[in-house]
């Protein structure tokens, strides 16, 4: 239970029609952006023992060079002890690396990259919006490779509006292609205040019937287990344990993190608060010597044990019963033994050695899962 | 308050009877009489604008949200006539339902006149020439007020010429107004006074009093709402109700000023209220006589009829740890509705509940709404029934009211059906749709009348249960909203039943049985399949929905599991919202009763009875 930090980049060049995270394209606020994270920072000093993650997700964190990431990084090492064997992740977009951005990256003690491909389909990029080209993709895992990186991700989406299932499959192999560590597969939400969620909802694009998503769901998990992957997450696949991601399984078992920069979510023991999210406003609370927040919340016992159910059944590792029972205080297998029993007699979950464990189609609907 | 008046004067000043007018007002549904009635209250001043709120006498949040009258009110008003001379107006409210017609009749039995109130845009309703026999039958004088005059669509001319031609009054003698505008009020309670008698009857003659409502106060017990045929009745007098036979002591005796107003006596042609350390509204029947314990009349007033409830229905709470509180609930309820009735039951498939009767289906949807708002409780209601009448092999007659009890069908000589009498009013181009709705609901025995060109009168008889869910509305689409309805329950008739049985993954849900005609059980059965699988939500696993009769399955239907409902990403800023998601999904479910593993929703109970034309 060795905590984790988030930093949110807020920048992007363009942004994409289906991304709802906060971000600006005022590029001229990233150096004042800079100095009010490592004031934020410098707010938390003393807070947390110790850490094991470090993960600058965005926006787009590769807007940054490499001489403020090293601001960054070398801040959070002033401010806050580092396990020595720290993950310390950044999202890129295959756009803005090039070989030398790659090695910089590295020098930075970056050692795990999640690059943004998206999709290798033409159509599909542009369809969603996306800035780099299918060349830029390919070139960016090179140099990523090139630059000795030994633990790199790539990012797929799947579901979007005309896609059919061998696109898909033809992206999918792609990406294998690569040997990549880890692989994230998303299905596209559509979120109802982005500009397609707009459409979607003024009804100019339609979205692949719940149907067909399990079918991508069901063939993508069937491939990549068969191309020797863990699906140990929903959207998540890593080939071998050692390459899950560390600060992601953080948020999936109520492990504290600290997230810094707007927008950022933190959590620890039962409270949860996140920062403005807005730059001009983080930077302008930060100036005022004043932490960031929005807004926080204290969960009761009841929110953090449903909260604990719907993200451990999104995993592969399940609920440990016993452990369940000790930190929310319920005795699942007691208290939803008949649902507990159909569920299982569906194939939707196995049950074994006091843990409850989803099976691929149990994950498939694992929100529902979480409300028996 | 009684502001134009000193308390010193007004209580010598109620006495005069001739300065008394007893009226109601009648009308089809949504033609404005909570509105004039408002208007009236506002007029007479006994409360002042500012803490005016829409809708007095509906003083109950169903009322104003329905439209309509539930129980009824009274309302003490004081007038200043033109003559000089003070008058008291006592408006008694009736509700507006056909579920309520005996607390109508009882009402009107109080009064010596009404406003019959007719929408200046609609005209005459068949409810308007229900209440205007009703209140010939009690030989009250009617002043006919045409209403919403206001509106650009009104038309007085044609609702003229209905009085006339439909309803037989004399056309000169009808008032014009808008109440929501609050033109014509002042003439409308003018009229009162100059066209509806004064009341008769004898203060000094032995006490007769008719009850048209009881109320439950929780520091005084049942307030009854009465009206004083003859005698007087005191504070201290011992009472004594004469259809029930109990003895009471007078506590408090009142005029249903704003608020109650305690006097020394009611006498002959009051309308007022007594309190007399009764405990429940059921220890009170409506239309019951009060009379002296000590000098008592020769026999009771004319008109009364015990209220028998005609449809039946199981409540269950959704969550089997809240029946103690259901029941609490129950109880608290049934002080204030003495039409309520209810006993312990209990079903395979949805635990410890209660059997419940009711007026009619609208009183169920109002206890049912009422139980949830005013006791915050989830409850099931079961498919509503009528009471049948089965006759057995070995002379038994059983009245049944719940499927669940429906006897061994071989044990069965004779099954019966409760049959009602409708009355229907429609423009004559509906006919056509009107007559086959009418008999795919099994009517027989109609009659025709044409009470004014290009309009129709139908009375038909139908059983009771094929008209207790969607007649009325498959009636209004019918007739494109120009049709009104009313009826009377009149005998039991012999008819070929059989028990439906649904069955949930292959579980058979007691609560969703119904009794039903065998000629269409085929077809209701397919129906009811139809309709759960739009009611039940998907679920995560296949869901087998099956009719049987007698072991028969005739129908089924299956509703698919979803397969595919994650959300794809979940990180920081996703896990509240996420949770808040599924808390609210949560809500949703605990509002679903668990049979076996399959969550169906309250309102799945009730659509079962639906037909697809609603």
């Amino acid at each position: 239970m060795i905590p984790g930090i988030y930093i949110h980049i807020p920048f992007c060049l363009s942004k994409c029609g289906y991304c709802d995270f906060y971000s600006t394209t005022q590029r001229e606020r990233i150096s004042p952006f800079i100095g009010s994270l490592l004031k934020e920072m410098a707010m938390y000093r003393g807070c947390f023992n110790r850490f094991d993650t470090l993960y600058l997700g965005g926006g787009t964190p590769s807007l940054l060079d490499s001489g403020q990431l090293t601001e960054i990084i070398d801040g959070i090492r002033k401010c806050f002890p580092l396990s020595s064997d720290t993950e310390i992740t950044i999202e890129v977009n295959p756009g803005d690396l090039s070989r030398k951005a790659a090695e910089s990256l590295f020098e930075t003690g970056i050692n795990r990259i999640s690059i943004g491909v998206q999709s290798f389909d033409e159509h599909i990029l542009s369809f969603l919006g996306r800035r780099h080209s299918l060349i830029d993709s390919i070139s960016a895992v090179e140099d990523v490779r090139n630059a000795g990186f030994g633990n790199m991700g790539l990012d797929l989406i799947y579901g979007v509006p005309g896609q059919d299932l061998e696109s898909w499959m033809n992206t999918l192999r792609k990406a294998l292609s690569f040997r990549p560590e880890h692989l994230s597969c998303y299905q596209l939400t559509l979120e109802p205040s982005t500009p397609l969620g707009m459409k979607y909802r003024a009804g100019e694009i339609d979205t692949p019937d719940e149907d067909l998503l399990y079918e991508f769901f069901m063939k993508t998990s069937e491939l990549l287990e068969a191309s020797g992957y863990t699906h140990y997450e929903v959207s998540n696949f890593a080939r071998g344990p050692e390459f899950m991601s560390r600060h992601n399984r953080k948020y999936w078992d109520h492990t504290p993190y600290l997230g810094l920069g707007p927008a950022a979510h933190s959590f620890s023991g039962n409270r949860r608060w996140w920062n403005h999210r807005c730059v001009d406003r983080y930077i302008e609370e930060v100036n005022k010597k004043m932490p960031p927040i929005e807004k926080s919340e204290i969960l009761t016992l009841e929110q953090l044990r449903l909260e604990a159910l719907y993200l451990s059944l999104r995993t592969k590792m399940g609920i440990d019963l016993q452990d369940f029972s000790e930190r929310y205080s319920f005795d699942l297998l007691d208290k939803k033994n008949v649902v507990l029993g159909r569920i299982c007699e569906e194939g939707l979950i196995t049950i074994l050695d006091n843990h409850i464990y989803p099976t691929r189609r149990g994950l498939a609907i694992s929100d529902s899962l979480s409300i028996i | 308050m009684y502001k134009s008046l000193p308390s010193s004067k007004r209580e010598g000043f109620l006495l005069i009877m001739k300065n008394i007018r007893n009226f109601s007002i009648i009308a089809h549904i949504d033609h404005g009489k909570s509105t004039l009635a408002d208007r009236m209250i506002q007029h007479s001043g006994v409360i002042d604008s500012r803490n005016f709120k829409n809708q007095i006498l509906d003083n109950m949040d169903i009322e104003r949200e329905r439209g309509i009258t539930i129980k009824s009110q009274a309302i003490t008003l004081p007038f200043r006539s033109k003559d000089g001379k003070d008058y008291t107006l006592n408006l008694i409210d009736t509700p507006g339902h056909v579920d309520f017609s005996y607390e109508v009749s009882r009402s009107l039995a109080s009064c010596e006149g009404v406003l019959l109130l007719i929408d200046a845009v609609q005209g005459v309703q068949a409810q308007t020439v229900a209440n205007l026999y009703m209140a010939m039958e009690h030989d009250l004088e009617i002043i006919p007020v045409i209403n919403k005059i206001d509106l650009p669509s009104a038309d007085v001319e044609r609702v003229m010429e209905q009085i006339d031609s439909e309803l037989g009054l004399d056309p000169y003698t009808s008032l014009a107004c808008s109440a929501k505008e609050g033109t014509g009020v002042e003439e409308i309670m003018e009229a009162i006074v100059q066209k509806i008698p004064p009341p008769k009857g004898d203060p000094k003659a032995e006490l007769a009093t008719t009850i048209f409502d009881a109320k439950y106060d929780a520091f005084r017990g049942t307030i009854i709402h009465c009206r004083v045929i003859d005698g007087t009745v005191r504070s201290g007098d011992i009472i004594r109700l004469m259809h029930k036979g109990t003895t009471h002591r007078v506590e408090e005796v009142g005029h249903f000023l704003l608020p109650r107003q305690k006097d020394n006596s009611l006498s002959a042609g009051d309308v007022g209220y007594i309190i007399a350390g009764i405990k429940t509204v059921s220890d009170v029947q409506i239309g019951d006589t009060i009379t002296s314990d000590k000098r008592p009349c020769a026999k009771p007033l004319p008109g009364f009829k015990e209220s028998k409830p005609v449809v039946f229905a199981s409540i269950y709470p959704i969550a089997s740890d809240d029946y103690e509180e259901l029941a609490v609930a129950l109880e608290k309820y049934k002080l204030n509705d003495a039409s309520f009735v209810y006993q312990k039951d209990s079903s395979v498939a949805l635990g410890q509940g209660f059997r419940c009767g009711f007026l009619g289906l609208l009183h169920l949807e109002i206890v049912q709404e009422r139980l949830e708002r005013e006791y915050d409780l989830s409850i099931i209601l079961s498919v509503p029934s009528v009471r049948y009448r089965f006759t057995l092999t070995d002379g038994t007659v059983l009245y049944i009211d719940n499927p669940a009890h429906y006897p061994d069908s071989m044990s069965i000589i004779k099954s019966e059906e409760p049959y009602i009498r409708a009355a229907m009013m429609f423009p004559e181009r509906h006919m056509g749709a009107v007559m086959k709705l009418c008999k795919e609901k099994r009517g027989e025995n109609s009659t025709l009348s044409y009470p004014s060109p290009g309009r129709i009168e139908l009375v038909i008889e139908m059983p009771l249960a094929d008209v207790i869910y969607d007649f009325y509305d498959r009636l209004k689409s019918a007739t494109q909203g120009y049709g009104s309805f009313d009826y009377d329950i009149i005998d039991y008739r012999e008819s070929s039943l059989i028990l439906l049985d649904i069955l949930v993954n292959g579980e058979r849900v007691d609560a969703l049985s119904q009794i039903v005609f065998r000629g269409t059980a085929r077809e209701r059965g397919l129906r009811a399949c139809e309709r759960l699988k739009e009611e039940i939500p998907r679920q995560m696993f296949k869901i087998a929905i099956q009719g049987a009769i007698g072991g028969e399955i005739i129908s089924r239907t299956t509703i698919t599991p979803y397969r595919k409902d994650v959300t794809a990403k979940c990180y920081g800023g996703d896990i509240t919202r996420k949770r808040k998601l599924l808390e609210k999904q949560k809500k949703g479910k605990k509002r679903m009763k668990m049979v076996g593993s399959v969550a169906i929703p309250q309102s799945a109970f009730i659509a079962i009875l639906k037909s697809d034309n609603t």
